[in-house]
């Protein structure tokens, strides 16, 4: 559908809004790339422990199956944002958006605290080469979702302050496009990183 | 933009992501398959449940045609598939230098 | 107290050198003067208002241009001095430290801060106009990409005279590259100043890809688009699945070096061999980015100065298409020789040599075009013919290259220094000259001079050829890449002679085309047709320079050459169409683009020295700056009907 001249008003803006979402669908893909290039940096350099510590003596199941749960509720939880935004009830919005956020703040701190752990026992990034792949692909997705919580944080005030727009719709959109994204992410890291971690 | 889901959906998606959380994690953890099978059984669970991220949350099949979204994510796939085949591919000579 | 500032100062700038310091001097006169002439002539209002804030595609392309001509120099400054150094056997010109500075600075440039920015500017210029748009997708990001790069280009260009520049090639490998054999702050200049510079370049890529395939006028269907558009399209895929990977890579090192990683040291299990793989797989598509573009513009000048259409429009496409996903699975053949193994080179090599066959397709289309045409030898065209012989004889040594077998010969030997440059120049630096020429009176309003530009025609090519044939054959006799000097006894002094002297006539080709560019803007003849080539696409039916909202009035497009069959319909119709305006809807300027990119230039620098809060504050900003634009609510505005009619007017055009 090309662009058309005259229109202005609620169709033209309309027009842009579903501009932004695809795009901001391209930009997705383009993160999948760069997940994939940690991905396969990992799996390349995973036995590469240098004869010392492994994984499987710091994964702890409790640990990462708990960030699983909670970054696949907050999943949910933001779906359910975005139900209530097509219903153009806001306060149910704003509710479930700050739920997930604090969801997503919970995930945070616990693979923090996971880390700040691994760090104590004598697993640092400057371990082995398995260790610098381990924190960095781990963390990369950990700074997506912080990331994430920022900016979320930033719509719920432009919801508050502008209430339900077709510019905030779209804002909300994006930004639970990138959560269940990040969710997608971390199926890959719960299962690759983390199950066989402990196989 | 007529891609608003349902709470249905929504709650289907979310059970299906449970489950194909949970079996991978009692397989591993019970010793239950020969190695090779349970790698495949898991990574395919996973996969599963990327697709389940995709229908059930992000509505991929909504959306306005033509469906360029569809088409960069499969490019896309494509592509990581030969990042992380290929590199595993290639640097197989890499189990001897350890 | 002065102690510790000296020796601060002594390792912070670079000292000892006096050709450096020489830029000292020469960068600080410059400031001063740039300082100077605008206070004097009270301009900063002017430059923030309609340059540094501005998201008007036309404006951020000529920033690109002009941005790239300048790296050009830079670039070809290094060109020379390495030839000088290599004229002659033992001689020491240049130190073995500064001969691999130049090197490294030396492709990083061309590649990245010369072509990148080059292609971004055609993109930038041409793409909105043929497709009949008054900007691209994302006007505020435009303006991100372009600061981006122009902070990152300004950050490894810094290095050259605080810190030390990066002295490991122009793709850095480990174990080199590491914190063990290179500890300056030179590699982590190379590294944020691209790391900077490419994320600008995948928001442009997705950016481009958006506006082609929502932004077009009504009636402009996918297979009715110029070629160049097709081209931009085909290469903005590749750089969007490419750069993600780039990023990682170079992200990769920087944890090595920063956090002590041990990704890719000699020690803790690194692999140094995996950043080759991965450096590659963003490498080896990347020369198609930029080479994808040149093709695109070959084809609209073929059909234009052949006064044809294109033969073989659909291949054409289908070409470029197949090129674009093909070239992501080529990569292995720049380390054929690193012991893969047998498998994965044949896999490789096939590849390599498949994706020969598009290319082939496309030149045997602009043979035939040609064929039975009108043809007029312009300057665009006469580059477009210089281009042809040139890249199929690259193009043909790079198919000697992918046998696996024989590269193990090849391979960092001067036949691949050859090669290279060969595509390189011979396809995209002949074909962006081509389209500087091209589109330059639709950029400026007048053309470019014929009988300088035959001189600088000449030039560059006598010295291609005498610069880079005798590469070849120095390859042939066992000379390898990167080394400062030879003995002279190899033999390899008379080639290397002639081949200096071909470099000198190429830096003599870009001095007749400055002096064209500055004689063009006080003796050109001004065109005020707006279609001085007559043309067949989009660009050609609005004023040069464009108006700000490029078209007044969007037309409505029914098949391939628009303005084309336009031109032709009102010939035979000979009806003066009056043209209903509407208010126009358009961007509003933003300075967060230039003070984000600021912000990231301070971050980079702050990382390079491991100074911590410095980069703690720069990232900070960028984070304040994205922030700022998110709770913009006002960004855009409506020209009114009154302003678009007497703007029509004033050029010429009735309404």
């Amino acid at each position: 559908m090309a662009y058309a001249t005259a229109h202005h008003g609620e169709h033209h803006h309309e027009h842009d809004e579903e501009i932004k979402v695809m795009g901001f669908w391209l930009f997705l893909v383009t993160d999948c790339i760069l997940f994939g290039a940690l991905f396969a940096t990992y799996a390349v350099l995973v036995n590469h422990i240098a004869g010392g510590l492994t994984g499987k003596e710091f994964f702890e199941v409790p640990g990462f199956v708990s960030e699983t749960f909670i970054l696949l509720t907050s999943s949910f939880t933001s779906g359910l944002a975005v139900l209530s935004m097509h219903k153009g009830k806001i306060k149910p919005l704003i509710g479930w958006l700050i739920v997930t956020l604090l969801l997503g703040v919970c995930f945070v701190g616990l693979e923090i605290h996971e880390f700040q752990t691994m760090v104590h026992e004598g697993a640092t990034i400057s371990t082995s080469a398995f260790f610098t792949a381990f924190y960095t692909l781990v963390s990369t997705h950990g700074l997506h979702v912080s990331v994430g919580i920022i900016w979320m944080i930033s719509i719920t005030i432009q919801l508050k302050r502008y209430g339900i727009t077709s510019v905030t719709k779209r804002k909300v959109t994006i930004i639970s496009l990138y959560w269940h994204f990040l969710d997608a992410v971390w199926i890959f890291l719960y299962t690759v990183v983390y199950l066989m971690g402990v196989m | 933009m007529e891609n608003h889901g349902s709470l249905k959906a929504y709650t289907i998606g979310f059970i299906f992501s449970i489950i194909l959380t949970v079996i991978p994690l009692l397989l591993v953890l019970n010793h239950v398959l020969a190695k090779n099978i349970l790698l495949a059984s898991i990574l395919g669970m996973a996969v599963l449940q990327f697709f389940v991220q995709l229908f059930f949350f992000m509505h991929i099949k909504d959306g306005e045609k033509p469906r360029y979204n569809v088409m960069a994510l499969i490019l896309g796939i494509a592509f990581v598939i030969t990042i992380v085949a290929g590199s595993i591919w290639i640097m197989t000579f890499n189990s001897q230098v350890q | 107290m002065l102690d510790k500032l000296k020796d601060f100062s002594s390792h912070f700038f670079v000292t000892g050198e006096p050709m450096i310091y020489g830029a000292d001097v020469a960068i600080l006169l410059t400031l001063a003067g740039i300082i100077f002439v605008l206070t004097y002539l009270k301009k900063w209002k002017w430059l923030w208002r309609e340059w540094l804030t501005t998201v008007d595609h036309k404006k951020i392309g000529i920033m690109y241009m002009l941005s790239s001509l300048l790296m050009l120099f830079r670039g070809g400054v290094d060109a020379l001095l390495m030839r000088m150094q290599l004229a002659f056997p033992q001689w020491h010109f240049l130190d073995s430290n500064h001969y691999n500075e130049i090197f490294t600075t030396h492709g990083t440039i061309m590649i990245l801060f010369m072509a990148m920015p080059l292609m971004f500017a055609f993109f930038n210029i041409v793409v909105p106009l043929q497709i009949g748009a008054r900007d691209v997708a994302y006007p505020f990001l435009n303006a991100v990409s372009f600061w981006l790069f122009f902070f990152g280009a300004m950050l490894f260009n810094l290095s050259f005279v605080i810190g030390g520049s990066p002295d490991a090639g122009w793709l850095s490998y480990p174990p080199l590259s590491g914190m063990q054999f290179s500890p300056g702050p030179g590699q982590d200049f190379y590294i944020w100043g691209i790391q900077i510079s490419g994320i600008g370049s995948l928001a442009s890529g997705i950016n481009f890809i958006m506006t082609i395939l929502k932004m077009r006028a009504p009636g402009m269907k996918l297979m009715h688009m110029p070629l160049f558009t097709w081209s931009v399209l085909a290469s903005c895929i590749i750089i969007i699945f490419a750069f993600p990977v780039l990023t990682v890579t170079l992200a990769l090192l920087f944890i090595d070096r920063f956090f002590d990683g041990h990704l890719f040291t000699m020690t803790g299990g690194g692999n140094p061999i995996m950043y080759i793989n991965l450096i590659w797989m963003w490498g080896h598509p990347e020369v198609y980015i930029v080479v994808l573009p040149a093709f695109g513009i070959f084809s609209e000048i073929v059909a234009t100065f052949s006064q044809k259409k294109i033969f073989g429009y659909k291949s054409m496409v289908f070409s470029m298409m197949i090129i674009s996903v093909l070239s992501y699975f080529t990569w292995v053949h720049h380390f054929f020789t690193m012991g893969a193994g047998a498998n994965v080179n044949v896999f490789f090599a096939i590849t390599t040599m498949a994706i020969g066959i598009p290319t082939g397709v496309k030149v045997f289309n602009w043979l035939f075009t040609m064929f039975r045409g009108r043809i007029q030898m312009t300057q665009p065209m006469l580059w477009t013919i210089a281009f042809i012989p040139c890249f199929v004889v690259g193009g043909a040594t790079g198919v000697m290259l992918s046998a696996a077998p024989a590269d193990y010969q090849y391979h960092n030997s001067y036949f691949l220094v050859a090669h290279f440059h060969q595509v390189l120049i011979g396809g995209v630096v002949f074909g962006f000259f081509a389209g500087l020429y091209y589109w330059w009176p639709k950029m400026f309003g007048f053309k470019l001079n014929d009988r300088l530009g035959k001189w600088a025609f000449w030039t560059w090519n006598i010295g291609f050829y005498l610069c880079f044939m005798p590469q070849y054959a120095l390859g042939f006799m066992g000379m390898t890449r990167r080394i400062y000097t030879y003995d002279f006894d190899m033999g390899w002094g008379p080639l290397n002679v002639i081949s200096t002297v071909g470099a000198f006539f190429m830096g003599i080709g870009f001095i007749f085309q400055a002096w064209q560019i500055l004689h063009g803007i006080k003796y050109g003849e001004r065109d005020v047709t707006g279609d001085p080539w007559n043309g067949r696409t989009l660009e050609w039916s609005i004023p040069s320079p464009p108006p700000h909202y490029n078209f007044a009035v969007i037309p409505t497009v029914t098949g391939q050459d628009a303005w084309w069959t336009i031109k032709e319909e009102r010939k035979k119709k000979k009806a003066k169409e009056t043209a209903a305006f509407s208010p126009i809807h358009m961007p509003k300027n933003s300075g967060i683009p230039f003070i984000m990119s600021v912000f990231w230039f301070i971050a980079g620098f702050g990382l390079t020295f491991h100074w911590v809060w410095v980069a703690i504050f720069g990232l900070t900003g960028v984070g304040a700056c994205l922030l700022a634009r998110s709770f913009q609510y006002n960004s855009d505005y409506y020209i009114p009907v009154d302003e678009v009619r007497h703007t029509e007017d004033s050029v010429g055009r009735v309404g």
